[in-house]
């Protein structure tokens, strides 16, 4: 009995602490003057160390962005490279501050994983990828398949869910990251290689002959990716959510990292653009931060376009259209909340 | 008929050449690879093997492979073997990961002092021995300070680690903190005192009883949940803590073994000259014990140096880490088989030469007892 108590007070000690450790992100980001960022080991166009050892992606530009707003310089970006595995335990750890790691946001993750995520930043759905001369040109037509598949992702349930509501079979061959799963597929150890699209495309184009694998047309899952930090800490949340929705919000206003400067200088003709760029009313002092919290985080990546661009657009190796992520006024379903 | 019969008197006989089916090439070749119809099977699946591998592997390698070019494509323009020109390019973050390139003369300093430092402790007929060892001692805070900083360097945060240096930093602080240790934990395995005794047991069974990664989960991620909140207790120290214990604790059973080994009659020799129990294990115990454990020893060694890989898993680079990082370049994606091949042909250098050290010890230090 007196061992339970004990226990009982031990887990509530640590609980406390780890509560403790919680409170206050942005205080403790700024004295420690480095913003922890929970990124992938290596995703093309998403996250990957460059030949000198930079850092860069889509994901880490929304790393930048917000090191820029909370301290002022995109560079003073700690990234912490993580597994799918391990992504949520090194943020809910404290390791890490803020996540942009290619991560859906689900229900289970966002209650029982205690995340708060951030707005969606990309929109991606869950398809196939196999050899052209296997002649499958639906997914339902791959029972008994060999499938490649991530481990620890919702890929891994997706595809569970696909085979199972279909009547049909499948093997999975479990893998740990996308380069295990190019070199797993293009070694012909697994039939067929499934994970989000905006992978399979970059997959695609890193095989010896893309023009032999075809993509299916089925996408079997909604896939939104965003940005997330731990629960506790609704300042901090909301800084991270902000930043994202001033990236987003900045291409529908035209502001690009050229521009932004100038349009900061002095009041525009839209109040919007002056509402986000802090010339009128201050938006940066609800979250903790100063009016020129959106300008700096601009001004270091760019708004969501020159994002996309650099370094999953069409231009790029990875070759993505914007799809779905275009601009609501574009067709697409990207639709930042109003800054005001 | 002509005589050719001669006659020598007995003794004066000259040495004949041996028969010419027992000597040259021929000879070795019907000994060695076709002396048992099962020999000549093997021969023959072996040179069938070989004739497959090696021709179409050193094309690939070397004889079709780009050594230069900008990205992928331009490999692929010129060779359709290897794209070497990916490790080219990115040699410098192989080897020192993420550290400043205004820093890096630091790593390489440390390197030539490591090497520097490990000179007087692998061979004893050099001069200055006496003060070498003294700076092999100093050696782990002088490189320390070299890598950090602080004290007049520019500090350097140790998540900047990466590359070769990560792995050397953690293997070599490994090697040399966990052999202390583990003749520390060894010696109170084996000792008479219960309480000594009952520590060592419970730490060596503890540890031995979870996966070195477990550790490395504990250390990365754990830790920060028990420590009070704003602790902020290095990343790499941890780790380099948690590897240490983890081969102290397997090299404290493979030193138990060598002492295990020593009969009965050195210990009661020692008491009956009087000698301490400290006297005795310096003098008599240990430098016996060391040399029988000297294989067990350098597999742990090896071990551990190639267990340094797992920190990947915990977000820390090492080559296999920037290796998988550097995948995902878009110039150079799906160059998976130059990378693994570059990072395996580091680690088989590194354990290679550590399995040769231990062979040359062995054959110096071998007093006739073997068998």
């Amino acid at each position: 009995m007196k061992l339970l108590k004990i226990a009982a007070y031990t887990t509530a000690l640590f609980s406390l602490t780890a509560m403790n450790a919680q409170a206050g992100t942005l205080e403790d980001v700024q004295a420690r003057g480095e913003l922890n960022c929970v990124v992938s080991t290596g995703i093309a166009g998403f996250a990957a160390p460059n030949e000198d050892g930079r850092w860069e992606g889509f994901d880490i530009d929304f790393c930048r962005a917000v090191a820029a707003a909370v301290l002022g310089d995109g560079e003073k970006v700690k990234f912490v490279p993580a597994t799918t595995k391990n992504r949520f335990t090194v943020l809910n750890s404290g390791e890490g501050d803020i996540l942009f790691r290619n991560t859906t946001e689900t229900m289970s993750r966002d209650a029982d994983l205690k995340l708060t995520f951030l707005p969606v930043n990309y929109y991606d759905g869950q398809g196939f990828m196999i050899r052209k001369e296997l002649g499958v040109e639906s997914a339902k037509d791959l029972d008994g398949a060999s499938i490649c598949i991530q481990t620890g992702t919702t890929t891994e349930l997706n595809l569970a869910d696909f085979f199972r509501t279909n009547g049909i079979s499948y093997e999975p061959v479990a893998i740990e990251t996308n380069e295990e799963g190019i070199a797993n597929y293009g070694g012909n150890r697994c039939d067929v290689y499934t994970t989000d699209a905006s992978g399979l495309a970059s997959t695609r184009a890193a095989l010896e002959d893309p023009s032999a694998h075809i993509i299916l047309p089925e996408i079997i899952s909604k896939e939104p990716l965003g940005g997330a930090v731990r629960h506790g800490d609704d300042q901090w949340a909301d800084i991270g959510k902000w930043v994202v929705n001033a990236i987003i919000a900045a291409e529908e206003l035209g502001i690009t990292s050229e521009n932004v400067e100038e349009l900061a200088a002095a009041p525009q003709e839209n109040p919007n653009i002056n509402r986000l760029l802090g010339t009128e009313s201050d938006m940066g002092a609800m979250i903790g931060l100063d009016p020129q919290w959106a300008v700096r985080a601009i001004k270091a990546v760019g708004n969501y376009a020159e994002i996309f661009d650099r370094t999953i657009g069409p231009d790029t190796a990875i070759g993505l259209e914007r799809g779905l992520n275009a601009q609501w006024t574009d067709g697409g379903i990207l639709y930042a909340a109003p800054i005001r | 008929m002509t005589d050719t019969v001669q006659n020598y008197k007995p003794g004066e006989h000259p040495s004949l050449p041996p028969p010419s089916n027992t000597v040259g090439p021929i000879a070795w070749i019907r000994e060695n690879l076709f002396s048992s119809p099962t020999n000549i099977v093997l021969t023959l699946v072996c040179a069938w093997l070989l004739y497959k591998v090696v021709p179409g592997s050193l094309n690939w390698m070397f004889f079709d492979a780009a050594f230069t070019g900008e990205d992928r494509n331009a490999c692929k323009a010129v060779a359709d073997g290897a794209c070497w020109a990916f490790i080219g390019e990115r040699l410098a973050l192989f080897t020192y990961g993420f550290y400043p390139a205004e820093q890096r003369w630091r790593v390489n300093l440390s390197f030539i002092l490591l090497i520097a430092a490990i000179i007087p402790v692998l061979f004893d007929n050099i001069p200055f021995r006496k003060y070498g060892l003294i700076y092999s001692a100093l050696f782990p805070f002088i490189a320390g300070w070299l890598l950090i900083g602080g004290f007049g360097l520019e500090p350097v945060p140790t998540s900047e680690f990466g590359g070769l240096m990560l792995t050397l930093v953690i293997g070599v602080t490994g090697i040399a903190f966990s052999l202390p240790i583990g003749i520390l934990l060894a010696l109170g395995r084996v000792s008479n005192l219960p309480l000594i005794k009952m520590i060592c047991v419970g730490f060596i069974e503890f540890i031995r009883g979870v996966p070195l990664i477990t550790l490395l989960f504990i250390a990365s991620t754990m830790l920060s949940y028990f420590l009070p909140p704003g602790t902020n207790f290095d990343l790499l120290l941890r780790v380099l803590i948690m590897v240490t214990i983890f081969a102290a604790a397997y090299m404290a059973e493979v030193i138990r073994g060598g002492l295990q080994a020593i009969p009965k009659g050195q210990f009661e020799g020692a008491d009956s000259l009087g000698l301490k129990y400290w006297q005795t294990m310096r003098l008599i115990i240990l430098p016996q014990a060391l040399k029988i454990s000297i294989p067990g020893i350098v597999n742990t060694f090896i071990g551990l140096f190639k267990d340094t890989t797992l920190v990947v898993i915990i977000g820390l680079l090492d080559p296999l880490g920037i290796g998988r990082a550097s995948l995902a370049d878009t110039k150079w994606t799906g160059l998976s088989t130059e990378v693994y091949l570059f990072v395996a042909l580091f680690f088989f250098v590194s354990c290679f030469a550590m399995s040769r050290y231990s062979l040359y010890l062995e054959s110096k230090l071998d007093t006739g007892h073997k068998r």
